[in-house]
């Protein structure tokens, strides 16, 4: 309030001086004091100051944005509301194991041990005293394929379980080279502080290679829902070894075979076999505008989406307009990051007929988004719901409706 | 385009090969500090042995990690109905949880054939050590970590009777549970894939 009756004091300064004429709706305080007559006092075109500023940002009351809860045991990122390659940090999907814990960074504990010279225990104060690294970097849950809602499945549905953000944190190699790993070892064994203290292992290669534990996620500290104070990031490996609210790290020549790594996160195949420690997000991309339950007209469309993959960087996505009849390349924003999103677009005329709008993904390995008929013939057609990753599509029926097609 | 995609498929699986041959190389490298870091920090405090055996529970498949005790496939019943029946039904055959047994005993080329049929302990888990590992770490789910380690073998002892895998007049400990052959334990593979065209 008092800063109000400042600004008006500093208007009604001015006013004086440009002489009462000029008197017009300042409100009825200032209006008493100069003396006039305010007829225009209510008017629309007077231009009332907006709340100053404030310790919390806030989103506009028009433009609202909200994580999809489903099944008791995810939320979903809602893609078709997003724009560009960074996740808002609370719109970041969730696939919890048993909840979200309180961890209380001053009590909470890393232990690093088992085939090292120097079991040690880090604070989260220690772990921020390392050189930091930051990288931006998709995580994507493994499951991330749940059209239930058949033709009328919005993006979060397909891919809601993938979302990115730039992460800040220390190497893992660095933390290793601090315990000093002993020869022989090949495994780390990752725990989380959660109820189930969920476990998954990890080749030492890969470790050693780009995985970072971090604490900050888009410059802040890591969200509770993202693994507060620390989790590891594993750069283009299924979600589930991302592991959240880290507390114990141990260093093994075999994995500990947990149940998240057998009975889990695993595929049956058609040949017979089971196949395990399935780590890398297949590349994959998906329009995310125009999509359902969007209506679009006639005239020029900016089609655009997100492609990544968990073996590298996405070197291009070609989008089909015809329902796979043709494929022509999409642009691709730079700048285009190694397991990261990248945002496709592509122009396009709507003439008004019916169609179907489609988009692959092609990484730098040469690795082709395959259909969903390629993927079950593949693996069998029960398989599923791990490393799904089939191109899709938006049937464009005439009224300007869009809806989901599984095509292929 | 199609052509041009196919033929980088070609390359890039070459570089992918390419690639796995450094991977011993790597963990050299990686341990290298840059050069201005000194090789280590000094950060972080000694974990003792005492502060590893509060924190490390894991069992491994040959039994490392198992505690002493045990318990019977009767005692399992009591547990099991007190503890884990209200989520997982009477006879594991799943509730507001999945099931744990019930599964028919068909290899994973049928499970891929037919989503419906259920994964259960029985069909799909290959140790039997994970599944004693998986409730003293996990379970019950509302209440993990409240079973005492004779609890969480009676309770271990009680899944693999509803699957077949133990008689009803038997009983677990670290030596039994670790000796038992789960039949699913032979169709695991590691994922070999390096590129694209392999799904
Ligand atoms: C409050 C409900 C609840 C209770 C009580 C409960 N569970 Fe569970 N159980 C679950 C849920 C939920 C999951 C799945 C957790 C997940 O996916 O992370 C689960 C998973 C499991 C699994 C793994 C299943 C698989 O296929 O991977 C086993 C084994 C299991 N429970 C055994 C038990 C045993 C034994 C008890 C009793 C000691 C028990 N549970 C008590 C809810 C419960």
């Amino acid at each position: 309030m008092s800063r109000s009756h400042s600004n008006d004091a500093l208007l009604l300064h001015r006013r004086q001086l440009l002489g009462a004429a000029v008197g017009a709706a300042v409100g009825s305080a200032s209006a008493a004091i100069a003396g006039v007559s305010l007829a225009a006092e209510d008017s629309a075109a007077v231009r009332r100051l907006g709340p100053g500023p404030s310790p919390l940002g806030e989103r506009s009351p028009f433009a609202e944005q909200a994580r999809v809860p489903a099944m008791g045991i995810v939320s979903f990122t809602p893609h078709e509301n997003l724009e560009g390659t960074i996740t808002p940090s609370d719109l970041h999907f969730e696939r919890h194991h048993g909840g979200i814990p309180a961890l209380d960074p001053q009590s909470h504990e890393l232990l690093l041990h088992g085939m090292v010279e120097r079991p040690l225990k880090f604070s989260l104060t220690d772990i921020k005293r390392f050189p930091s690294v930051t990288r931006s970097c998709f995580i994507e849950c493994s499951g991330n394929y749940f059209p239930f809602a058949g033709e009328e499945s919005p993006p979060h549905l397909i891919c809601g379980l993938t979302s990115q953000s730039e992460w800040t944190g220390v190497a893992l190699s660095t933390l290793l080279r601090e315990a000093g790993v002993k020869p022989g070892a090949s495994w780390i064994i990752a725990e989380g502080g959660d109820a189930p203290l969920l476990n998954r292992s990890i080749p030492l290669a890969k470790a050693l290679d780009d995985v970072l534990l971090v604490y900050a996620q888009n410059g802040e500290a890591i969200r509770p829902a993202q693994g507060y104070p620390m989790r590891l990031l594993v750069p283009g490996w299924e979600g589930n070894t991302n592991v959240k609210w880290l507390r114990r790290l141990e260093i093994t020549d075999a994995p500990v075979m947990s149940r998240q790594e057998t009975s889990k996160y695993t595929e049956p195949m058609r040949d017979g076999t089971i196949r395990q420690f399935s780590f890398e997000v297949d590349a994959r991309s998906i329009i995310t505008a125009p999509s359902y339950p969007a209506t679009i007209a006639k005239g020029w469309q900016e089609i655009r989406g997100i492609a990544w993959s968990g073996r590298g960087k996405i070197q291009g996505v070609e989008v089909s307009t015809d329902g796979g009849k043709t494929w022509q390349p999409a642009r691709m924003q730079g700048p285009v990051l190694s397991k990261s999103h990248t945002r496709f677009t592509l122009p396009w005329f709507w003439d008004g007929e019916a169609t179907e709008l489609q988009s692959r993904a092609i990484d730098e390995t040469g690795y082709v988004q395959p259909t969903l008929r390629d993927i079950m013939k593949e693996r069998g057609p029960g398989s599923g719901p791990y490393h799904f990753n089939p191109i899709t599509g938006w049937l464009v029926r005439r009224d300007g409706e869009l809806r989901f097609s599984p095509t292929g | 385009m199609m052509k041009s995609a196919l033929r980088q498929r070609d390359v890039g699986r070459l570089r992918q090969i390419a690639r796995l041959l450094p991977a011993l190389a790597l963990i050299t490298v990686a341990l290298q500090p840059h050069a201005e870091d000194p090789t280590r920090f000094n950060l972080g405090t000694p974990a003792s042995t005492e502060d590893i055996a509060a924190q490390d529970i894991d069992v491994s498949p040959d039994g490392h990690g198992l505690p002493g005790g045990g318990a019977t496939v009767a005692q399992g019943k009591i547990i099991y109905d007190q503890a884990c029946a209200s989520c997982h039904g009477s006879e594991g055959q799943g509730a507001s949880a999945a099931a744990l047994a019930g599964g028919n005993r068909v290899p994973p080329d049928e499970l891929a054939a037919d989503r419906t049929i259920v994964h259960d302990v029985g069909n799909y888990w290959p140790y039997a050590t994970t599944l004693f590992d998986y409730i003293r770490r996990a379970m019950p789910f509302d209440s993990a970590g409240s079973l005492s380690d004779d609890e969480v073998y009676a309770s271990t002892a009680y899944v693999l009777y509803l699957n077949g895998l133990l008689d009803a007049d038997s009983s677990l400990d670290a030596t039994s549970l670790s000796a038992i052959a789960m039949p699913a334990a032979r169709y695991y593979r590691e994922d070999r894939r390096v590129s694209g065209g392999d799904l």
